[in-house]
């Protein structure tokens, strides 16, 4: 056990599976010499070399198009989109490529790659280096999507995208770089699809995703304060999305709250919420709430963006009008 | 391009001449077979022919290797027929039949038959360069040999993504030969009203440290030679090459339109230069008998029969199938 930050386990990620297969490569705009913007990717370049850790121009077609081709030809590639908000730039070939690619040639092409992005806000960088885009690409059939909320997750879920034979699109919170916990020794594989109860209780269910987890469990110990216990689910992973353990947790709390730091509409919450109001309606007991950041493009200001992105405080009012 | 004893030895013998004159004319036929079965509302979207740009596929396609790599757009019917997918499951694909190559989820611009090396076709214009050049990327670290060939049109040199590609194709030194098939327009616009140079790929290509190579591309013998001396000096390490081919596209530029914003006299001009009558009678001049030419173009006629009324007799596609494929365990689940 060794206590790492979330920007080490990115690394110790990507290193345990660039050891263990010779046809992982990863390239991206100063991941090599330079360690990556955030140093999520230091030592890479000096373990594994030149040719297999490889920094790019900046060309965000051309490195999501460059791994595209090469997943096509026998490698298994990750890319580093610096900011997810650049996805915009690429997303040509993210949306209309590598997610239809294997439908549209009825599976003859497999596309075992990985893009991971820094995702969401909370840094002070405004609305064009500070998007929660999950729901982007959610929203495209065709692409896998997970988000680490941990350092042990992160080293995991990155594993596993690297392993998943389909494009997997891994979005670090860049919120969430600088905390440390502690990640077991030895080789991690994580399962996509699957979330986790990281705090049980049972008279509602918070559910909440990447840098939003941390405040959905400080929300729930001030509702335990308050008499309340409300258990915690980290979805970690959209697409697959593991419906069966939150649909489990709303038929035994029959409250749903849902914790999103995306702008409000068509958030991941709105598909959870569909669903559960689909097939657990008569298991609820008060109405779905979703909290999120409002419909805005993200300020730059402390001030303004700690307004904008849900708090522990947003969490336990929304927690009380799903209790009613 | 100046022409030297090594690119001499690059010219095509009689028989590879008559293979490119075999493609050519299959490719004629079943261009205009579609044409005709679009007009019957039998093939149905849309389609984007390249009657009159034959030259090009065949040229190329006579100087890759097994292995190599096509990367083509949605005028691409002719560049997967000609790396040797089957025609008749090409056919079917275009009628959305269950037989189709892609099983009718492609469709007339994503045409793709990986076991030929008929990487696909696509339809959003520019994104394959640089999935070609992460092909070619492929092949050099994993020593394969293999060359990519990326097909485009004159409009893509106008795209960031072409321009992304070419940049990291050079820096890389990777084994992609892209190729401009220059017909004149961008859709219905002609690329000159558009673009900052006349030459819209070969200009260009100096600012990526590549030589500016044009080519006609209505000759195949010339479009042969090129294509072996830009492949072979890829494959042994020389790194990306740029060829633009000037052709003409003979009909418009999809099912929509008639072309009618073409100038007559330029029309005319270029039907006179079509390539299949051009180069059958040189190769009559060069000795093939007429007897000989004559079989090739009855076989081609009848493969495109063939291909017609199996596609036509083929079942549709089961209901089954519309939601499989998206991921590689065959299904499209997205929650448990």
């Amino acid at each position: 056990m060794a206590e790492l930050t979330y920007r080490e386990a990115v690394a110790r990620g990507i290193a345990q599976e660039m050891a263990r297969d010779p046809s992982v490569y990863f390239i991206g705009e100063d991941v090599a010499a330079a360690g990556g913007v955030f140093k999520t990717t230091v030592g890479l370049l000096d373990r594994f070399g030149p040719a297999r850790v490889r920094d790019t121009p900046i060309s965000e077609q051309a490195i999501v198009g460059a791994i595209m081709g090469a997943a096509m030809n026998g490698l298994r590639p990750i890319a580093e989109i610096m900011f997810s908000d650049f996805f915009a730039v690429c997303w040509d070939l993210i949306a209309n490529q590598i997610a239809k690619t294997r439908y549209m040639t009825d599976g003859q092409v497999a596309l075992p790659l990985v893009i991971r992005t820094a995702n969401g806000g909370g840094v002070r960088f405004g609305a064009q280096h500070s998007q929660s885009v999950e729901g982007w690409a959610m929203a495209v059939p065709g692409l896998k999507v997970v988000v680490p909320s941990t350092p042990a997750d992160a080293v995991g879920l990155i594993a596993a995208a690297i392993r998943d034979p389909d494009p997997v699109i891994v979005i670090e919170p860049k919120a969430l770089y600088p905390t440390k916990a502690d990640v077991p020794d030895g080789e991690i594989v994580d399962r996509l699809g699957s979330a986790r109860v990281v705090r049980e209780g049972g008279d509602a269910t918070i559910v909440a995703l990447g840098a939003m987890v941390p405040t959905a469990v400080e929300a729930a110990d001030r509702l335990e304060a308050e008499g309340v216990s409300a258990e915690v689910i980290d979805v970690r992973s959209l697409v697959p999305l593991d419906t069966a353990a939150i649909l489990d947790s709303v038929s035994r709390t029959g409250r749903l709250v849902t914790v999103e730091e995306s702008p409000r509409l068509c958030g991941w919450g709105a598909e959870v919420a569909s669903i559960v109001a689909d097939e657990r309606f008569f298991d609820l007991d008060g109405p779905i709430v979703r909290v999120t950041t409002p419909h805005i493009p993200l300020p730059a200001a402390d001030a303004l963006e700690d307004l904008a992105i849900p708090s522990a405080d947003a969490v336990v009012a929304g927690a009380r009008r799903a209790l009613g | 391009m100046a022409r030297t004893d090594e690119s001499r030895t690059k010219d095509a013998d009689l028989t590879t001449k008559v293979a490119m004159y075999r493609m050519m004319q299959e490719a004629r036929l079943f261009e205009r077979r579609v044409q005709d079965l679009f007009l019957e509302g039998i093939v149905k979207g849309t389609t984007h022919l390249a009657l009159g740009q034959e030259a090009v596929g065949a040229g190329f396609a006579a100087a890759m290797q097994p292995g190599d790599l096509v990367y083509c757009t949605y005028r691409g019917h002719v560049h997967t027929l000609l790396r040797g997918a089957p025609m008749d499951a090409l056919m079917a694909e275009l009628m959305g039949k269950a037989t189709g190559i892609c099983g009718g989820k492609g469709g007339s611009m994503h045409l793709t038959d990986v076991s030929h090396g008929a990487m696909g076709s696509y339809a959003i214009v520019g994104a394959h360069l640089p999935i070609a050049a992460g092909a070619a990327w492929a092949a050099q670290e994993r020593g394969t040999g293999q060359v990519v060939v990326c097909f485009f049109g004159d409009g893509t040199t106008n795209i960031g993504a072409f321009h992304e590609a070419l940049n990291l194709a050079a820096v890389w030194r990777l084994p992609v030969v892209f190729v401009c098939e220059n017909n004149l327009y961008m859709e219905y616009t002609p690329i000159g009203e558009v673009t900052a140079v006349a030459n819209p790929a070969s200009d260009r290509a100096p600012a990526y440290g590549l030589q500016g190579v044009v080519v006609d591309g209505n000759d195949p013998d010339r479009v042969y030679a090129t294509a072996r001396e830009a492949i072979d000096r890829s494959r042994a390490g020389g790194g990306p090459a740029l060829v633009e081919a000037k052709t003409y596209r003979q009909s418009g530029h999809s099912r929509a339109d008639p072309g009618t914003y073409r100038p007559e006299e330029e029309v005319r001009t270029w039907l006179g230069r079509d390539p299949l009558p051009m180069y059958r009678a040189r190769l009559a001049a060069e000795g093939v008998d007429e007897a000989t030419l004559a079989e090739i173009d009855a076989e081609a006629a009848a493969a495109v029969d063939r291909a017609t009324e199996s596609a036509k007799a083929a079942p549709l596609p089961d209901a089954g199938s519309l939601q499989t494929q998206v991921w590689s365990d065959g299904g499209s689940a997205w929650r448990n």
